[in-house]
């Protein structure tokens, strides 16, 4: 099994190497110019020349979509709850949830700015919005996922609601909840840098990602953009890692996604 | 035997699901306190609605059924059931599910640890305790099944073909301890399975159904004392009266394609 340990790390590193070498070559071929499109070395180098920014407004990126995340999740699981213990509330839900969903945000970031306000409310409020739903509908769809002969098993043997809530439809609705948290966590630092975008200079000065973009776009700093990009996708690395962290935490003891196959 | 009501009994019971044919009808059956019934006949001919009425996860539409003196509601904290599937809570230990009825009572953790031991000592998984049902063999997985059930010391167990999806082998070694606990705990089974040879090994009596609308075409009584062996297997007595209940049980499947 240890030889087979290749297929992991070799494959991504091949097509990353791929693609560079792609970049490289179509900017070679078109002579493209650099504020068209950089090349690595020179977003990287954007990067360094421009840390100090980047750092502090990733920084705050961070801090919004960490409120927007924690936000959705709370937000999520109760609605969830509500919503798996009554199908007339499902009913009666459902449309309006979806109707928010289909909703886009951009239509809704006035009235975001006019009733959270400008800066970390409404970027919170931004990222709570794009973020909320997989919780919700993940979770919803794993309360009522519960193993039909377990239910029966539990109103035979006398269990009130609460322990049947409690004992089994949590338990097992707790690996949807975490896969609609690793789309969330996906979502959640986009959230927060469009967010910014959108509703966040009105807070004026301290921008995160979000404020960086719209700035190093109208300076014609295009490969600062790049690198701006470079950290949001990083951002959403560490957002995905820790729910990834929390997911083997929760799971590897008793779930079959963590089987191994080499026993 | 004859002294005591019968713990469960059937008059003229039926069964329809909403405007549908009947799926059990005039079923008349006494189980006696303490005694092992087997349940056979074809696919679809209501064993395991009939399960389902005694354990009142699902009411009878026509007829009385009583269960332990009551009705099938009031008798449940009497019984137990074994489905099947072990239907394990896959992230509770195998102690975890044994102690789950009681927890559902309210039974004090230390208590309910004890008893759990106990239970998992009887179905010779002293050891296992503390696995995850996923680190469990399928075989494994039914005996944690039959503790549960069995935490709940009940008089009246259920088990719905719980050996069916089991090797020959399992399920022979999972029939003689069954046998053998339910010596040490005592309780009445009421056991429904396709096989006629684990039927005749583990009952007093068999009910054979026929199907269309689900009726009980024969009792046989099985005529060997407890406690049984596997040595019973290998008796010219067991053979014949395997060849018996088979019988019956193809003159079910017959007239059912009649």
């Amino acid at each position: 099994m240890k030889s087979r340990h290749w297929v992991l790390w070799l494959p991504p590193l091949l097509s990353g190497a791929l693609f560079v070498a792609l970049w490289y070559g179509v900017r070679a071929a078109t002579g493209l110019q650099s504020w068209i499109l950089p090349t690595p070395e020179e977003i990287l180098a954007a990067a360094v020349r421009e840390h100090a920014l980047l750092l502090r407004a990733a920084a705050s990126t961070a801090v919004g979509a960490l409120g927007g995340f924690l936000a959705a999740a709370v937000a999520g699981l109760l609605l969830a709850l509500a919503l798996g213990g009554a199908r007339w509330l499902r009913n009666g839900l459902y449309p309006w949830l979806l109707i928010l969903q289909m909703t886009p945000v951009i239509v809704l970031a006035p009235i975001i700015v006019l009733w959270a306000g400008p800066g970390l409310p409404g970027i919170i409020t931004v990222t709570f919005l794009i973020s909320f739903f997989p919780i919700v509908v993940n979770t919803t769809q794993g309360l009522l996922s519960a193993d039909a002969h377990m239910v029966d098993l539990f109103r035979m043997y006398g269990a009130t609601r609460r322990q049947e809530l409690q004992l089994l439809r949590l338990p097992g609705a707790l690996p949807y909840f975490l896969a609609g948290l690793r789309i969330a966590a996906t979502l959640a630092p986009i959230g927060a840098i469009f967010g910014e975008y959108l509703v966040g200079n009105a807070a004026g000065g301290t921008g995160g990602l979000g404020f960086l973009v719209y700035s190093y776009n109208v300076q014609i700093k295009i490969p600062a953009l790049f690198a701006t990009g470079l950290i949001g996708c990083l951002l959403g690395f560490v957002f995905v890692a820790a729910v990834a962290g929390l997911n083997w935490a929760l799971l590897h003891h008793w779930h079959d996604s963590f089987e191994r196959h080499d026993r | 035997m004859s002294v005591q009501p019968p713990i469960v009994q059937f008059r003229a019971a039926g069964k329809r699901f909403g405007a549908g044919p009947p799926v059990l009808a005039d079923i008349t059956l006494d189980v006696a306190e303490g005694e092992f019934v087997s349940v056979i006949g074809p696919s679809g001919c209501g064993k395991s609605t009939l399960l389902r009425l005694v354990s009142a996860l699902s009411p009878l539409t026509s007829g009385d059924l009583r269960v332990a003196g009551t009705t099938p509601e009031r008798a449940r904290e009497h019984l137990a059931f074994v489905f099947q599937e072990p239907t394990l809570l896959p992230w509770l230990t195998a102690a975890g599910n044994v102690e789950l009825p009681l927890r559902l009572r309210g039974v004090p953790a230390a208590e309910r640890r004890a008893h759990a031991g106990g239970l998992l000592a009887l179905v010779r998984l002293r050891e296992a305790g503390g696995l995850f049902p996923r680190q469990l063999s399928g075989g494994m997985k039914m005996r944690v099944s039959i503790a549960r059930a069995l935490s709940r010391a009940p008089r009246i167990l259920l088990l719905d073909e719980p050996f069916g999806a089991l090797d020959e082998i399992t399920r022979n070694h999972l029939n003689e301890e069954l046998l053998d606990w339910r010596a040490k705990a005592p309780f009445t089974a009421l056991f429904v399975t396709h096989s006629v040879a684990e039927a005749v090994f583990l009952s007093d009596r068999i009910v054979v159904l026929a199907a269309n609308p689900g009726r009980i075409l024969a009792e046989v009584p099985v005529p060997f004392a407890y406690p049984r062996t596997a040595a019973l297997r290998e008796d010219p007595a067991y053979f014949a009266t395997v060849a018996g209940v088979s019988r019956r049980l193809h003159a079910a499947e017959e007239e059912r394609s009649a």
